[in-house]
């Protein structure tokens, strides 16, 4: 009993080390400004999303959408700290303050966006995705049904696991999910056959299709099971944060609404500044009605992200267009005006 | 004069270990209130809405959390005293085949030790869950039809065991095997020679020698090792997580990122190990004693 209750003491002592004191006043935001480094948490397993380049370099739409949050704070898309996170350790990363923001295939959901939840604040979705199934060729199996009594791989601490559960359980079908902590284990339980069928997002089962060796002789099941509109996150009690994160991510999807590119955003700004007719373009570009401002950020943010990594489109091509090496067809990821769902509320 | 000192160094300790442990407390409110999580542990009741591969008890996904973990429990302790049972008698193996005058036993299990014991853990149980099970594919290895191995798991006498648990099984059982067999041979070491020479002389075989003689003395020496190595066991069964076994901590972790409510689980977790282990200890305490006993009978 003596042992039970000073190892118990002996515990807390631990627990109650692990967290640090910290002002809950000051905005993470004027932090990441005083750093003058952005500490940006993400995968670094998906490609397309985030994956560590042979050439040492993080790239991929997650790492850009890290990039134009740091070229908007800060000015500069290179001052960035990589965090690879997996799915489990992501949200006590943020809660905990090792990283500022989130930006990794993260589902945007009630219990995650409460502050009886998780606690974070999600930012616009930056993908719009659907989870999967995806089954070899040669088994034949071409809908969910055929997959009864089968088992799954899946990946613990997402909300996969929780959507294969739910749609097999109203189906009445039963099934064996095989849980791994890592997407990579869930692809070689897979490739080596421990199951049937493996799930997660969609665009995720397409971009571990591309790794494959033989990638014709596996695919992809038309079922959706979920909506899972990946969005960026940041700490939930920082709203001065969570406004320029809103922001940078609105601006990007209103560059390109507006045929602003990379190339060229110096002629827009100088059209913009001779033209005071121009209203609605001077705005976005900082030129007048200080914006920036009341977002805490600089008046001419816009052109620092747009300069960074260009608009939305130009990222999702360099990442996930047909040359790319993991090419996803837009669909739902076109503008709001092409048939998609981005939309950017004004810049009023 | 001296033993005033003393004391008042001693309270002097006592008050800066009080003055350390509210700050950490203090600092453990604060931290709970500025993310507005708190203590509360009423989610356990709610349903878990996941399911699980492998249960001992009936389990579906509308139980609660606190059934989920329940469950998580029962699948680690049929891990972890499998892998005890297992272990101990391949390590008394290795240990024995170490001391004895068998030179081709002597090289085999030398080597055997050398390869486990200087590879991590990590590594060995993916490499018999990947490699082992997921690697035999389709071919079927049958003894007569009455074991049957392939990547979904081992079916023997009617019994079925998955992959996961199989691997899991053998790379705890293997690896600590190592430890146990080294632990094993060090207590026959350091009985005396001439308690050889002894059982020899009495005209006792060799096998009866070991039995009756040898590893009597050597229990003394041995036991506390072996408890050391049974912690290690119990701990290391958590590694479980990363061959897709549902044990406590791999069904934690689920909970963790589904209810947002780390602090509660871990400290359920780190209660479920002190208390394991602090049983494990108990147990074998108790055994140490015996063992003492019986050596003072002996001589």
């Amino acid at each position: 009993m003596r042992k039970l209750l000073s190892g118990i003491a002996f515990l807390s002592l631990l627990i109650t080390g692990c967290s640090n004191s910290y002002q809950k006043d000051a905005s993470r935001l004027d932090l990441i400004k005083e750093r003058g480094e952005l500490i940006c948490g993400v995968s670094g397993k998906i490609p397309g999303f985030s994956f560590l380049g042979i050439d040492g370099e993080y790239k991929g739409l997650d790492v850009d959408i890290c990039k134009s949050f740091a070229a908007g704070i800060l000015g500069d898309s290179k001052k960035i700290q990589y965090r690879p996170l997996t799915a489990a350790e992501r949200f006590t990363a943020i809660k905990t303050g090792e990283i500022d923001i989130l930006s990794r295939n993260t589902t945007f959901t009630l219990s995650r966006d409460s502050s009886g939840g998780n606690g974070l604040s999600f930012a616009p979705v930056v993908f719009y995705d659907g989870q999967g199934l995806m089954v070899k060729k040669e088994s034949n199996i071409s809908n969910i049904e055929d997959l009864q009594n089968k088992s799954i791989c899946v990946g613990s601490g997402t909300t996969t696991e929780q959507n294969i559960n739910d749609v097999f359980e109203s189906k009445s079908l039963p099934y064996t999910p095989i849980k791994y902590q890592d997407l990579n284990q869930v692809i070689a339980g897979y490739l080596q056959g421990r199951c049937s069928a493996m799930t997660s997002d969609r665009s995720q089962l397409a971009a571990a299709r591309s790794g494959f060796k033989n990638p014709e002789e596996h695919i992809i099941l038309k079922n959706i099971l979920s909506k899972e509109p990946l969005s960026p996150a940041s700490d939930g009690t920082d709203n001065k944060l969570a406004d320029a994160v809103r922001w940078i991510i609105f601006t990007l999807i209103n560059a390109e609404e507006e045929g602003i590119t990379k190339e060229n955003i110096d002629e827009k700004v100088k059209l913009a500044k001779k033209n005071p007719q121009l209203k609605s373009l001077r705005r976005f570009l900082g030129v007048d009605g200080g914006l920036g401002e009341k977002i805490g950020l600089r008046n001419d943010f816009a052109i620092n992200v747009i300069k960074a990594t260009g608009n939305y489109g130009e990222i999702y091509e360099r990442n996930l267009g047909e040359n790319s090496n993991v090419p996803i067809p837009r669909e739902l990821n076109q503008l709001f005006k092409n048939g998609g769902l981005h939309f950017s509320p004004p810049f009023n | 004069m001296k033993s005033y000192k003393t004391i008042f160094f001693q309270i002097i300790i006592i008050l800066l270990f009080i003055l350390l442990f509210g700050f950490l407390i203090n600092n453990l409110i604060i931290n709970l209130i500025r993310t507005d999580l708190g203590f509360n542990f009423s989610w356990l009741l709610k349903p878990a809405s996941f399911a699980l591969a492998e249960h001992a008890l009936p389990y579906s996904p509308s139980d609660s959390y606190a059934w989920a973990l329940f469950i998580g429990l029962l699948n680690s302790l049929k891990v972890i005293f499998i892998s005890l049972f297992l272990s101990t008698i391949l390590g008394t193996i290795i240990g024995l085949s170490r001391t004895g005058n068998n030179i081709l036993l002597k090289i085999i299990s030398s080597s055997y030790i050398t390869i486990i014991r200087q590879t991590p853990l990590l590594l060995q149980l993916m490499f018999w869950y990947f490699v082992g099970f997921l690697g035999i594919k389709n071919n079927f290895i049958y003894f007569s039809n009455l074991i049957k191995i392939n990547n979904q798991g081992i079916e023997f006498f009617g019994l079925s065991l998955t992959s996961e648990f199989s691997a899991l099984i053998i790379g705890l059982s293997v690896f600590t095997s190592a430890f146990i067999g080294e632990v094993i041979r060090g207590g026959i070491i350091s009985v005396p020679k001439g308690q050889w020479e002894s059982y020899r002389s009495l005209g006792l075989t060799e096998k009866n020698g070991l039995i009756k003689v040898i590893i009597p003395q050597a229990l003394p020496a041995i036991v506390p090792g072996l408890t050391n190595q049974y912690l290690n066991l119990a701990k290391n069964s958590t590694l479980a997580i990363a061959i897709g076994y549902s044990d406590i901590y791999a069904i934690n972790d689920t909970i963790i990122n589904q209810t947002g409510r780390a602090i509660e689980c871990f400290i359920i977790l780190l209660l479920t190990f002190l208390i394991l282990n602090l049983f494990i200890t108990n147990f074998m305490e108790t055994i140490n004693k015996l063992v003492h006993k019986k050596k003072i009978y002996i001589n």
